[in-house]
């Protein structure tokens, strides 16, 4: 089992570990939900440094990386990010990712950590035809994320470039208490937020600092729950590789107009139609809707859950399930849970718009 | 008298009347509860049946019945803070009162000691 170099942090703090696609991470140090909403209304920090980074060098970096992802990398700016799905040929999503674009000969690529080898293999299997070196730089990179409408605030206390000046979706390279490191305005919340990548050996000071500033540290629990709050999407849960990023919401990140691996499955498959799509559920009771539990309108059933939880924020016990495209906002539906049917609504997403800010 | 299950209740009889909850060991293994499910005043349960079922973030839990009995209260408190169940199993977090039908059920319940093995060797 791998551990973060945070791992004696967080058990001296007290935190409940468990493993996590191969890590020991902290899921709580107080409860989720205290945890959450230190994240909504000031600011909380997690240890995310389990997140694989995959290095991509060489002239031919930004050919090959707009070839290998569904949104279009040929159009950042240097310095800018990019979230994105990387599909295989049939369209199904092998990862969903952040791109990083360090001028025409450099880019970064964050993905899931259970993804890490896979896509790892994936990438560099598909760079034969290119100019470039793909590596996995995943060991040599910590990485924190602190999330909050307080985290600029915070966080400047300790780099001396003007993060005001940093916008949604960008980074810049800087020293985070003296230690070189890329911050991006970026995060998984759905709150404004810095992710911070750094040397393992730095980590922990950066992260002693920040909590001594009166961040409070949040652990995998609260950040699976502020993610679906913000309804992000989460691989595994709620896409794989048997589902197309249309079919996950991620519509969005889709750029037909270019050429990239699985487009013409994509093409095909929004030309036929698309049968299934995200929703938002809210539910009458607090319940929870978990993965996999059926969804019914009336006798038939028209879809599934991909992941739900209780919110601490809107105090309403909340879902994302994948229905039939026909169901519209709005229509009453009924979970299976455990046996028992429970009333729900098809809500628009997000379910809580929190302090992201989006410029 | 307090006796407990395998299956991790904990009941305190008084009189005829037991009180029950989940067990020190169940609600750390459970997690961050968020939602009791409780039933409803009145409702009657066998001795094992699902009495009512915690909702925690990482799963959904069925408490069992110790004994067979009626339900006459429930923790009204747990409505709004279902937390004490985390912050206090085995006191402020009991779940229902029940009526006991048959005190003899109560003879096939394991007293601490014997539980205490018990949670010993599930680790």
């Amino acid at each position: 089992m791998k551990k973060t170099a945070l791992y004696e942090e967080h058990v001296k703090s007290g935190a409940t570990i468990v493993e996590f696609a191969g890590w020991l991470m902290p899921l709580q140090y107080s409860t989720i939900s205290e945890e959450v909403l230190a994240v909504r209304h000031k600011a909380g920090l997690f240890d995310v440094s389990h997140m694989g980074e995959i290095e991509i060098t060489g002239p031919d970096t930004f050919k090959f990386v707009d070839y290998i992802v569904t949104n279009s990398y040929g159009s950042l700016e240097m310095g800018q990010i990019m979230y994105t799905a990387m599909c295989n040929e049939e369209g199904g999503v092998i990862d969903d990712l952040l791109a990083y674009n360090f001028g025409k000969n450099k880019a970064l690529l964050v993905v899931n950590a259970a993804n890490t080898e896979k896509d790892f293999k994936w990438i560099h299997q598909n760079a034969k035809k290119f100019d470039v070196k793909v590596e996995n730089v995943s060991s040599q990179c910590a990485q924190l994320a602190l999330q909050g409408p307080i985290s600029e605030e915070i966080l400047q206390r300790f780099v001396s470039k003007d993060l005001s000046a940093v916008g949604y979706y960008h980074f810049i390279e800087c020293e985070v208490l003296g230690a070189k490191s890329l911050v991006s305005r970026t995060g998984y919340t759905g709150e404004d937020g810095f992710e911070i990548y750094c040397d393992p050996e730095a980590v922990a000071s950066i992260w002693r600092e920040l909590i001594k500033a009166g961040v409070k540290p949040a652990g995998l629990g609260a950040r699976d729950v502020c993610r679906l709050e913000a309804s992000y999407m989460l691989y595994g849960n709620d896409m794989d590789e048997t589902t197309t990023p249309l079919e996950a919401g991620l519509s969005w990140v889709v750029r037909l107009d270019k050429d990239f691996i699985g487009r013409d499955a994509l093409a095909k498959q929004k030309e036929r139609g698309i049968e299934r799509r995200i929703r938002g559920l809210e539910l009458s009771s607090k319940r929870i809707a978990r993965h996999g539990m059926l969804v019914y309108m009336g006798e038939d059933q028209i879809g599934e859950v991909t992941s739900g939880t209780l919110s601490p924020t809107i105090q309403k016990s909340i879902a994302m399930a994948r229905l039939k495209s026909n169901v519209k906002i709005s229509s009453e539906v009924s979970i299976d849970i455990r046996g028992r049917l429970e009333n729900a609504r098809v809500v628009k997403l997000p379910f809580y718009k929190g302090s992201v800010k989006r410029s | 008298m307090k006796r407990f299950t395998k299956t991790h209740e904990w009941i305190q009889v008084e009189n005829s009347v037991g009180t029950i909850g989940i067990t020190e060991y169940a609600q750390e293994k459970l997690g961050d509860v968020v939602y009791a499910d409780l039933p409803e005043v009145g409702k009657t349960v066998k001795k094992g049946e699902i009495l009512l079922s915690l909702e925690s973030v990482k799963a959904a839990s069925d408490v069992y019945a110790p004994v067979s009995g009626k339900v006459v209260e429930v923790n009204a408190a747990l409505e709004d803070k279902p937390e004490i169940v985390n912050k206090d199993a085995e006191g402020e977090g009991w779940l229902v009162k029940v009526e006991i039908i048959d005190p003899a059920e109560l003879d096939d319940l394991l007293n601490e000691e014997d539980y205490k093995k018990l949670c010993e060797e599930e680790g």
